[in-house]
């Protein structure tokens, strides 16, 4: 079957430029106790993300995808944690760079949205005080102005009355404006690149749906890039230029949000997106769950993570661990991958 | 038609909110479930769907009255639960049975999975095989009967589902509400419970309530769906009709709110953002109690006039004063601000 043509796409990110804002690079993270053998979350991951785009981190829970954000903005504890590989930030390694200079980095050039938002704040310092530190912190303002900068982001944010909600506690706001405050202040200093982890999972939905515009508003305002960690392929589907797939602490596949909804390659991105059950779809489509549990996965090193709960699976993949190699149109590590047929109607049952 | 095995009439379940130090005063109520009408028939399921907070859980409880009744009447095939006594309450359960959410907090860590199982049938005095009534319901949740003799921490979060849908299994019931059955599990398994559910309703015929807030998931396994809103239902009909003809605000917002992953639908589709947060049911708006925040509120009646729950077409109803002219196109929507939303909260 001849391999789909490349063609541009429309972005959704501001530009499509060619320069390489985060470069990261064979990524490994392995956490070890002393006298207890190491686990290995993260593996060989790699990707690029340039200035204004919007990438996408998919995974489900225990597929590295946090660790791998902790990774990159240097937020691992040191003890008993090993990190490999590269990560480039304009230029920059930021892996070899001092903590105090890291610090710096973060939250005026790289920011981050954490899932879960009463953890992330502090619960007895008011928001005001809480994004005038930020503003303060990375640049020289006084008092007064930053209390302005904060009630504008706050407004900005969608968050009513800012003027009086610079005053209150984290514990008088609702789970969306808590939310909504966290983005504040991860914008507060204009970032070119932001870390969203999970940022609407704790939500309800109409709230997750304004929290979602209101992220996709501001980054596209301020030309940021984006990486969107999340296990909701929806919300990636309205997000992202580009997809990684991650499985068991690899990238298993990686392409652009049409190429990836349109024909899924991997198994696993197929077996999802085939088992959840969709409302624009007929009623009464068969989900076709993928058997087995998350749990379930052998070690990279002994084959593919996936053999065990895949339908494709072949001798090879429980000998030989598959790389990722690089396609016409994706990345994909799978050693029988699903056909490159858009139209996959009547493949196997 | 014949009865509906389960017939909900003006269920109300408020919770006091006490206050004081020494004297215990009642300074106000928590209207979790406040007027609600609700027919399931026999081998049905009725999917319930709403935000957190806006009192489905509560209701769910209500029907096997594990949350007091306030109000109202719960009849389970002929019989009022909301005024039996405890024993003939007791006796009645063994038919209505409930699977949590959260496998892991709903099963006792030092149990094994036999005497999970078994419990049930040990409290309700029924005799039976201890060994052959395991290996059945193991069976028929689809785990091998080694896991009888394993404790639910050793189990993945799906098999726990099935460990806790077997327990609801036990006592043979006819109605069985599954409260957020797969919320709690990763999307690989969420569609290996969704089928497994579905299966054991075709063979043992049972009757469903499914509570979620995933409309997705609530439209596949459900045949009706109820939609509620802070205490009430504001719309009921078949789930294809509902999620082809949606007729409340809410349910037009909550369905446009949801992800789907499809680029192409994701970028083309209208979406109609709802402003502001759900308001408190311990104080409710007036009125309709979506006004606050409904993109279509009119100037009159929707701010002092609550609207029942209607029939606007067969097997379609919807608690909105403004159905008809929303649907025909006569309404439109308009921005609600902010401002607007917060002020009315």
């Amino acid at each position: 079957m001849p391999e789909m043509t490349v063609q541009a796409e429309p972005t959704l990110g501001v530009g499509r430029r060619t320069d390489v804002l985060l470069s990261v690079r064979d990524l490994a993270v392995s956490f070890g106790l002393r006298g207890q053998k190491s686990v290995t979350a993260v593996d060989e991951v790699s990707f690029d993300i340039r200035p204004g785009q919007h990438v996408g981190l998919v995974g489900e829970s225990g597929s590295g995808k946090s660790v791998t954000a902790l990774a990159i903005m240097g937020l691992l504890p040191k003890r008993g944690v090993e990190v490999g590989g590269t990560v480039e930030y304009a230029g920059r390694d930021l892996r070899s760079l001092r903590e105090q200079d890291m610090a710096e980095l973060r939250g005026s050039d790289i920011a981050m949205v954490f899932q879960d938002p009463m953890s992330s704040l502090n619960p007895v310092v008011t928001i005001g005080i809480q994004l005038e530190e930020v503003i303060r912190r990375h640049e020289k303002v006084d008092k007064r102005e930053a209390r302005d900068r904060a009630e504008v982001l706050l407004r900005r944010v969608g968050i009513p009355d800012p003027g009086r909600r610079l005053g209150e506690y984290p514990h008088q706001l609702s789970g969306g404006m808590r939310q909504r405050v966290l983005i504040a202040i991860a914008l507060a200093c204009g970032p070119k690149l932001l870390i969203a982890d999970e940022p609407t999972t704790a939500l309800d939905v109409t709230i997750q749906a304004q929290v979602l515009e209101v992220l996709k508003e501001l980054v596209a305002e301020t030309d940021a890039a984006l990486l969107m960690i999340t296990h909701d392929l929806g919300v990636v589907a309205g997000l992202c230029d580009e997809v990684n797939v991650m499985y068991a602490g690899r990238i298993v596949e990686s392409t652009t949000r049409a190429r990836l909804f349109a024909a899924p390659r991997h198994p696993y991105t197929g077996g999802l997106l085939e088992s959840i059950p969709r409302l624009d779809k007929p009623r009464g489509t068969p989900l076709r769950p993928i058997p087995g549990s998350p749990t379930q996965t052998i070690p990279w090193t002994e084959g593919c993570a996936f053999a065990p709960r895949c339908r494709n699976k072949i001798d090879q993949c429980t000998e030989t661990s598959p790389a990722l190699e690089k396609l016409a149109d994706r990345k994909l590590r799978c050693f029988n991958p699903l056909p490159a047929e858009a139209d996959r109607n009547g493949v196997d049952e | 038609m014949s009865t509906p095995l389960v017939e909900v009439r003006g269920l109300k379940v408020h919770f006091p909110i006490r206050d004081g130090l020494l004297i215990n005063r009642t300074v106000g109520m928590v209207k979790a479930v406040d007027g609600v009408d609700l027919d399931i028939a026999e081998g049905k399921t009725l999917g319930l769907v709403g935000e957190s907070g806006c009192g489905k859980s509560t209701l769910g409880r209500a029907l096997l009255r594990l949350s007091p009744i306030t109000e109202g009447s719960v009849r389970f095939d002929g019989t009022d639960i909301a005024g039996l006594k405890r024993e003939q309450l007791r006796r009645i359960r063994q038919d209505m049975q409930m699977v949590f959410q959260d496998p892991l907090g709903s099963l006792n860590p030092r149990q094994s999975v036999e005497t999970i199982l078994t419990e049930p049938l040990r409290a309700h005095g029924i005799t039976y095989d201890k060994a052959t009534r395991v290996r059945e319901l193991l069976d028929q949740v689809g785990l091998p009967a080694s896991a009888a003799q394993k404790y639910p921490h050793e189990f993945s979060g799906g098999q726990r589902q099935r460990v806790g849908i077997a327990r609801a299994l036990a006592l043979e019931p006819r109605f069985v509400i599954a409260d957020e059955p797969v919320s709690a599990l990763d999307v690989s398994i969420q569609a290996q419970v969704l089928n497994l559910l579905e299966e054991i309703q075709q063979k043992l015929g049972l009757t469903y309530l499914v509570i979620a807030h995933d409309l997705a998931v609530v439209r596949h396994v459900s045949d009706d769906v109820a939609v509620m809103y802070l205490g009430g239902i504001v719309e009921q009909t078949g789930s294809d009709k509902l999620y082809a003809n949606p007729l409340h605000p809410y349910t037009r917002a909550l369905m446009s709110a949801v992800p789907v992953p499809d680029p192409t639908v994701e970028d083309t589709r209208e979406r109609i953002l709802l402003q502001g947060d759900l308001p408190s049911p311990a104080d409710p708006p007036t009125g309709c109690r979506f006004h606050t925040r409904c993109p279509f509120r009119q100037e009159t009646r929707c701010d002092t006039e609550r609207p029942e729950l209607r029939e606007v077409e067969p097997g379609h109803s919807v608690a909105c004063h403004w159905a008809e002219e929303i649907a025909s196109g006569k309404i439109t929507a308009h921005e609600v601000t902010p401002e607007e939303a917060a002020a009315a909260v």
